[in-house]
């Protein structure tokens, strides 16, 4: 499934700049690489020294502090969705953004659903893995479906309230 | 026996020889559990075809009477609420 | 009552869209019955026992005579002509088709009405007094609140996949009509030493499994930061909150294992940072604007004089009638509790007919309660007997309000897929027990409330005698608890002991009632004696023929 990128509100097919690498699997010699928290903290000296881009992928259970003064390093943090119906992951990427205040890229990994689309990118996700087959058009089909919102979230978007005050 | 809900309306199923009957006493009695692991196997076609949700295996006894779910929250699904006799399947017995 | 603008019914009609959208997806197999169930829960739909479910939200119970037309009409379009009122304020409908729901949602839109929310793990209906705005006791009217934290919490994209359903209540008195000691977070709005108003927030509070009664949280949080405090509870529940068991998921699970001080910590980091942004503050001028859709209505100068009418008119006021705040005016409580009905429910028929009623007397409001009543929060005590008359000729009249015969029971296993045992049936049963108007008012305010699983929404917990219906070898047993309270004396009751069979249980609430009138002093009601003299002597007396039998056996 090819990686997707919502900039601006609108998606579209974006080149994966970045290689999951499993625990057990040498790291490549050079490119973007993203591992787990596990091994990023086993093998920090190395991977923060490497040449290339890195980035982290968080369990859902595993908070974004976890990763310290290192997030600054990062290039990507990768938040992963084994279940769609685990909703931990949208208060990392809004911890991310906010409390931690990273600016790289926060990518959604795994189960999350097309109905989910919406919300992940309101709290500041920008690139998507999905297992499901979703396409660019399926992105901007949800991300169109509701025009406003009532609520502030990292996306800066304007709520009902300050549209209403005519801000 | 083997029940389900159909999904587009919701209405209580049971299992027939590879088919779904509205009424408990049309469908199929499984003599074993071998017969009856089999069917919900079978029934997962309808499963993956929209057409169901949710099939599972119950208990019924065979008696004079007919066949009776073991338990009492299969007659209940199987009649409809006993705090409205007017509603569900059994009213629809009554005025048939 | 808040009045939709352009941007709630454009959202309400993209929702609407979306569900129909996702109907299709489902219908056509893109969407398998594990991806499509937590969305038709977010908006309200259940697959039970017989069929689906549906349940729609009424905000902090309100509803206007249009909407309750409206009720009706799908009462009588989609449904089998009724519609039951809940624990939670809303309405459930029980025989829906799925391919029918979308155009409900869409009929309900034309209302200002939808269903969403109502299900899943996510922030549900806001629940308020439903005695709001017309109280004397009250020190503001809950509901513009409660209208806020509805807008705040709708779709909010941080908190639709939390681990468990969240419940919030609101209320604007010191007595307590909202159950807020059993919600998973509650504000109750109070006073400081200054006289200044603001929120004291609770958290914690629950029933099911394991019942606990909330604490404070926040002690006195201003107004202009209760959103502010509210998301930060619900952060710290998100991230938090346990994952890898249902019955554990709960915030009051979390707000025991980390205790006052430690929750209240985490609450307070993460209630400064969102401070810090401003985001999230709340100006006087938007609480002053939604302040003004919950206004009074004009009161007008009139008698306070109680107009006299026949003994049935007499009985109903003695316990139906509230006092309001304004001179020549009551709050009326309609009785869904008919002698031998079903708690909760009313037809299509007198749905209409109460919109027809509420139109010809200028009632612009009907409450539902929490406690599966109606309520007309603004009647003109002149117009009381006449008033009482029409809901005679409804069956709505039933004069037993707090009484023993105005009993909570859930659906159970007659409609419920989750339930192990009926419900229903054995309200009907205690209902026609106590029928007697004059033994009724010599027993007093006694409620009992029946849950027919231990999920308890029938909010057995908080009865002065709770009932739990349990699956002991394939027959029905009901657990019998003594000395709940869901008032500002919040209490979970406590368990007898075994449970009493289908035929047993009746005779046993009725020995535990006899016990209560012989053993009660001064004034005591139920609860009051409970507390005083404890469970032994109840436990006596409800196993009586168990117990001889032991000694004699």
């Amino acid at each position: 499934m090819p990686l997707i990128r919502v900039e601006g509100g609108r998606a579209a097919e974006a080149r994966n700049d970045f290689v999951f690498v499993p625990d057990d699997a040498a790291l490549p010699q050079d490119g973007g690489a993203i591992v787990t928290l596990a091994r990023f903290i086993q093998e920090r000296e190395t991977l923060v020294a490497r040449n290339a881009p890195i980035g982290v992928r968080l369990k859902p259970d595993e908070t974004p502090e976890g990763l310290g003064e290192d997030l600054a390093r990062l290039s990507v943090v990768a938040i992963e969705f084994p279940k769609f119906a685990d909703g931990r992951g949208f208060s990392w990427a809004r911890m991310l953004r906010t409390r931690l205040k990273f600016t790289g890229e926060v990518r959604a990994v795994g189960d999350f659903l097309y109905d989910q689309i919406a919300y992940l990118v309101r709290v500041g996700c920008d690139t998507f893995e999905p297992t499901h087959p979703l396409t660019a058009d399926d992105f901007n089909r949800a991300l169109s479906e509701m025009t406003n919102v009532y609520q502030p979230s990292t996306d800066g978007k304007k709520t009902i309230r300050e549209l209403r005050a005519g801000k | 026996m083997l029940t389900a809900n159909r999904l587009v309306d919701g209405d209580v199923l049971y299992w027939k020889a590879g088919s779904w009957v509205m009424a408990l006493a049309d469908g199929e009695v499984f003599a074993d559990p071998k017969a009856a692991e089999a069917a919900l196997a079978a029934a997962q076609r309808d499963v993956t075809g929209n057409m169901v949700v949710a099939p599972y295996l119950f208990d019924v006894r065979t008696d004079a009477g007919g066949i009776k779910p073991v338990k009492e929250r299969e007659i209940i699904r199987a009649a409809g609420p006993t705090v409205r006799l007017d509603l569900g399947k059994q009213a629809s017995k009554a005025t048939a | 009552m808040y009045r939709y603008d352009e941007f709630d019914a454009q959202f309400v009609a993209e929702r609407v869209a979306q569900f129909r959208g996702q109907v299709e997806r489902r219908l056509k197999g893109e969407l398998t019955e594990d991806e499509f169930k937590p969305l038709r829960l977010m908006n309200g739909l259940y697959l039970q026992l017989h069929a689906y479910m549906l349940r729609i939200a009424v905000p902090y119970g309100t509803l206007s005579a249009r909407q309750m037309r409206m009720l009706a009409h799908i009462a009588r379009k989609y449904d089998k002509g009724y519609g039951h009122f809940t624990t939670r304020q809303n309405i459930q409908f029980n025989w829906p088709k799925l391919v029918d729901v979308p155009d409900i949602l869409a009929d309900l839109a034309t209302v200002e009405m939808h269903a969403i929310q109502t299900s899943g793990n996510c922030i549900r209906n806001v629940t308020a007094d439903h005695f709001a705005g017309a109280a004397a006791d009250e020190i503001e009217d809950p509901r513009p609140l409660a209208e806020i934290i509805r807008q705040w919490s709708s779709l909010h994209p941080e908190f639709v996949f939390l681990p468990r359903k969240f419940k919030i209540a609101v209320g604007g008195s010191a007595h307590d009509r909202a159950a807020l000691k059993f919600h998973d977070m509650a504000v109750e709005i109070v006073r400081n030493d200054a006289g200044a108003v603001g929120y004291r927030v609770l958290v914690g509070g629950g029933m099911g499994r394991t019942p606990y009664v909330g604490y404070t949280i926040g002690e006195f949080v201003a107004k202009e930061d209760i959103l502010a405090f509210l998301e930060a509870v619900m952060r710290v529940y998100n991230q938090s909150g346990r994952r890898d068991n249902k019955y554990k998921a709960r915030i009051k699970i979390l707000a025991n294992a980390l205790g006052p001080e430690e929750m209240h910590r985490l609450v307070l980091r993460e209630f400064e940072e969102i401070k810090q942004t401003g985001t999230l503050q709340v100006p006087a001028e938007e609480l002053a604007r939604i302040d003004a859709y919950f206004s009074a209505p004009a009161f007008e100068a009139l008698s306070d004089a109680m107009p006299k009418g026949d003994a049935d008119f007499e009985n109903w006021v003695k316990t139906n009638v509230y006092p309001h705040r304004a001179n020549g005016y009551a709050i009326a409580t309609i009785s869904l509790k008919p002698i031998g009905g079903v708690p909760g429910d009313a037809t299509d028929a007198q749905m209409d007919a109460l919109a027809d009623l509420m139109d010809q007397y200028g009632i612009a409001e009907i409450r539902v309660s929490h406690e599966q009543n109606l309520v007309l929060p603004h009647v003109r005590k002149a117009d009381l007997p006449a008033i009482h008359a029409r809901l005679k000729a409804l069956d709505l009249a039933t004069p037993n309000a707090g009484l023993i015969t105005d009993i909570i029971a859930c659906p159970g296993l007659d409609y419920c897929d989750l339930a192990n045992a009926r419900s229903i049936p054995l309200a009907q049963e205690l209902s026609r027990k106590f029928t007697d108007l004059k033994r009724q008012h010599d027993i007093g305010e006694l409620k009992i409330k029946i849950s027919g699983c231990i999920n308890a929404c029938g909010h057995h917990h908080a009865g002065h005698i709770g009932i739990l219906g349990v699956d002991k070898k394939g027959v029905e047993f009901y657990q019998l608890q003594l000395g709940g309270s869901g008032a500002e004396d919040a209490s979970i009751g406590d368990i007898m002991g075994p449970g009493f069979g289908e035929h047993e249980i009746a005779d046993a609430v009725e020995r535990v009632v006899e016990l209560y009138l012989k053993e009660r002093q001064d004034g005591e009601r139920f609860l009051d004696t409970y507390r005083r003299i404890g469970m032994e002597p109840f436990k006596n007396v409800a196993y009586r023929e168990q117990l001889y039998a032991a000694h004699t056996g």
